[in-house]
Formats: C-alpha cells, structure tokens, sequence
C-alpha cells in the first residue's frame, strides 16, 4: 500500500466511522483489511484500496468500515457503571420518574449487546421495586454485523463466561448446543439498531440515561466534542451519561460535567440549579 | 495474601491454574483429587478453592459435599472448573454449594472474572 492509498484510507476512515487511523496502526488496517480483500476477490490492500477511490461499492465500504471497528465486550463490563446505574441512577428515577414510569435508555455502541442485556438482566432483578414501569433500551452500533448477532442474544461459552455470575447464566439463558441464547423477554426490551454516530441521533429521542462507553477513545478531540454536545441535547436535564473508565468530557464539552462522587458517570452541566444527580450526590457521600 | 487450594488431576491444568492466580496474589497449595483435598482443608481452610469434578479416588462434587459438613466448610468460596458445561451439571455443582463455575477451557481473564464474582479479588 503507498502512502497516498494509506492516506486515503485514513481519511476515508474518519470521515465515514470517526476511527483515527494514524501510521503506527499500519499493521492493523493491513491484519484487519486483508482478510476482507482477499474475501472481495482482490489481489491485495492496493487493489482493494483503488477500488474505494473510484467509490460506488457500497458493500464495499461497509466492510472496510465494519473491519476497523473493534468490538471487544463483555457483560457487565467493568462492574462499576452497572452499579451506578442500579445504585445511584434508579433510586433517583424512582422518585422523579415516579408518575410516568418510564425510563429510557440508549447504549450507544453496544457492539454484540452483552451491555444492553446486561442492563436488561439488572432490570428484571429490580422489577419488584418497579411494578407498571416501562424501561425502554436502545441500543446502537455501527457495524450492522455486530448489531444482527447482538440481536440474536446467542453467545458463545467464552462470551458467557466473561463477566456473567454463573446465577445469572442459569436464570436468563437456555444451553443451544454449545452456545447460549438469552431469555426472549429480555431479547425484547431492547431494540437494536444501525446507527452512525457521526450522523444526526436526534430521531432515537429523549434519554434518561446513556451509556457511551469505550468508543469516544477512538476519534478526535473535535469528533468527540460534537458528539458529547449532541448527546447532551438528547439527554433529559436530569439525565445522566456514563463513559469507559478511560474516558472523560474534561476539556471537551462543557454540555457535561464529572459527577462529584461517582467516576465515570456525567451529568448535564446545567443540573447544578435543579437536579436530581446532585441532590443525590450529597445523600450518598 | 489470600489462599487458594487448586484441585485437579491434572498437572498441567494445577500449573496453569496456580500461574493465573499466583497473578492475582494468591498464595496456591494444590491437591490431585478430592481426598487429598479434603486432608488439606482440614488442616487450614482455604479462602478459596478451583475445583475440577471428574478425578479419581474422590471427585469435586462429593469432595464439595464432604468439604460442606466439615466445622469452617462453609467459608471457602468454590468455583467449579471442569469440562461439564450442561446446564444440569452446574445446576447440581451449585445446589452442592458451589459458589461460581467455570467451563474449560478458560483463561486469566475469566479465572479473576469468576474469583471477583464470589468476592476473592
């Protein structure tokens, strides 16, 4: 591959997925790419790369894009969101959301969906303190390959096994020979979907709650920030957003500011005059 | 430092068992079945215990009921580790009074997923 064909790919790459490719991961669009090539029929990543260049191979595009995601996951990943979320964000929907009942959701990259279903498992725990609640999730992610396998709700004995407690294996997923499927009423509480976040999200709606988790790291600092900014218009003012723990909107967007007791978990900059989340941080410290 | 007892009969499951837990500051005595096992808990009580089913002389299951009714048999948090994977294996391993369970084959990752789960890490 030239450097112009590297060059082109970078920037096809951040213009189309906001994936920033620089040329210390020429290693990873060769080992991620040539599969893809040869899968295409071209003798290799310059062919490929050509092809892109004249533009019209839709498909073709999609692939490249879907290959360069990474879509590592587990469930209940990193232990400490889905805590806040049951601990903090919950009891406090308990009482603001208290006459509509109802609570959305959004993961918004929520590759193979262990996140999304592990916030589904987390709800069907804590349906007796809800009765008549309506905890809708949405979840979001690029590459549609990933979004139809989480759809699907079967995982492999690995995928089980990283972060599940065995309990939970056995309450919500039956045995398909050596994979897992998880219960159907939990396939149904979440609705998955294709989504760019680089494009407009506003027709998802309003959310409650959002977690943007482990795929901000991979843009840059402008991308993030208008990403951050259009989160937050899609956030109730008393909503919350949780990021990967490598994460932050430090610097970044001043829609957001740090929860003073909970790493990882923002909340809108403008609930220091109402809200809820600060309320509450006073009542758990 | 926070012990953990690994049984298996195999050697090489033992040393790839001990390497990831010696990883996450495990102090590993090990036993190659149920019996020996069984001596060893009833000299020191183990905080945990990686616990392999099939095995010759005593295996896991009966080792864990044994393990149960000792005085202090109910402290050590066990994880079952073995190639069973049907559903109704680790239905009986956890009505035994295992704590968590493995399916082999398994890595570091998974091995500390598990010990976290049941409060060892």
């Amino acid at each position: 591959m030239t450097p112009t064909e590297f060059a082109f790919l970078a920037r096809f790459l951040k213009e189309r997925s906001g994936i920033v490719i620089g040329e210390d991961k020429r290693y990873l669009v060769e080992s991620r790419l040539g599969p893809i090539a040869r899968k295409a029929g071209f003798a290799s990543l310059s062919e490929l790369t050509q092809r892109l260049m004249r533009g019209g191979d839709t498909a073709l595009a999609q692939s490249v894009i879907e290959a360069m995601t990474t879509n590592e996951t587990f469930f209940f990943r990193d232990g400490a969101p889905f805590t806040q979320f049951s601990d903090v964000l919950l009891p406090e929907f308990a009482k603001t959301r208290a006459a509509q009942k109802r609570v959305r959701i959004w993961c918004a990259a929520c590759s193979t969906g262990q996140e999304p279903y592990s916030l589904a498992m987390l709800l069907d725990e804590k349906a007796a303190q809800f009765p008549g609640w309506r905890f809708e999730i949405v979840a979001t992610d690029l590459a549609s390959e990933v979004v139809d396998r989480a759809r699907t709700g079967l995982f492999s004995q690995f995928e089980v096994q990283r972060g599940l407690p065995i309990k939970l294996l056995l309450k919500h997923f039956t045995q398909e020979g050596d994979r897992w499927r998880i219960a159907a009423k939990l396939r149904e509480r979440v609705q998955f979907r294709t989504l760019n976040l680089l494009r407009d999200f506003s027709p998802l709606g309003q959310f409650d709650v959002v977690f943007c988790r482990n795929v901000l790291i991979y843009f840059d600092e402008p991308t993030k920030a208008d990403i951050l900014g259009r989160i937050g218009k899609q956030l109730a003012p008393d909503g919350a957003l949780l990021l990967g723990s490598a994460e932050t909107v430090l610097g970044l967007n001043a829609a957001f500011r740090p929860h003073p007791s909970h790493r990882g978990l923002f909340v809108p900059a403008a609930a220091g005059a109402a809200p809820s989340a600060f309320r509450l941080a006073s009542a758990v410290r | 430092m926070k012990h953990c007892l690994v049984v298996d009969d195999s050697s090489v499951i033992r040393k790839v068992a001990r390497r990831i837990l010696e990883g996450y500051s495990f102090k590993i005595s090990e036993a190659e079945n149920g019996q020996s096992a069984l001596a060893l808990c009833k000299q020191a009580m183990p905080d945990g215990i990686l616990l392999d089913w099939n095995m010759p002389v005593m295996d896991g299951y009966e080792f864990l009921s044994e393990l149960r009714s000792l005085p202090g048999g109910d402290t050590p948090k066990v994880v079952f580790c073995t190639t069973e994977n049907d559903v109704s294996f680790i239905t009986r391993a956890m009505r035994a009074g295992a704590d968590e369970y493995v399916m082999k084959p398994f890595d570091k990752e998974i091995i500390g997923s598990k010990f976290a789960e049941v409060g060892l890490i």
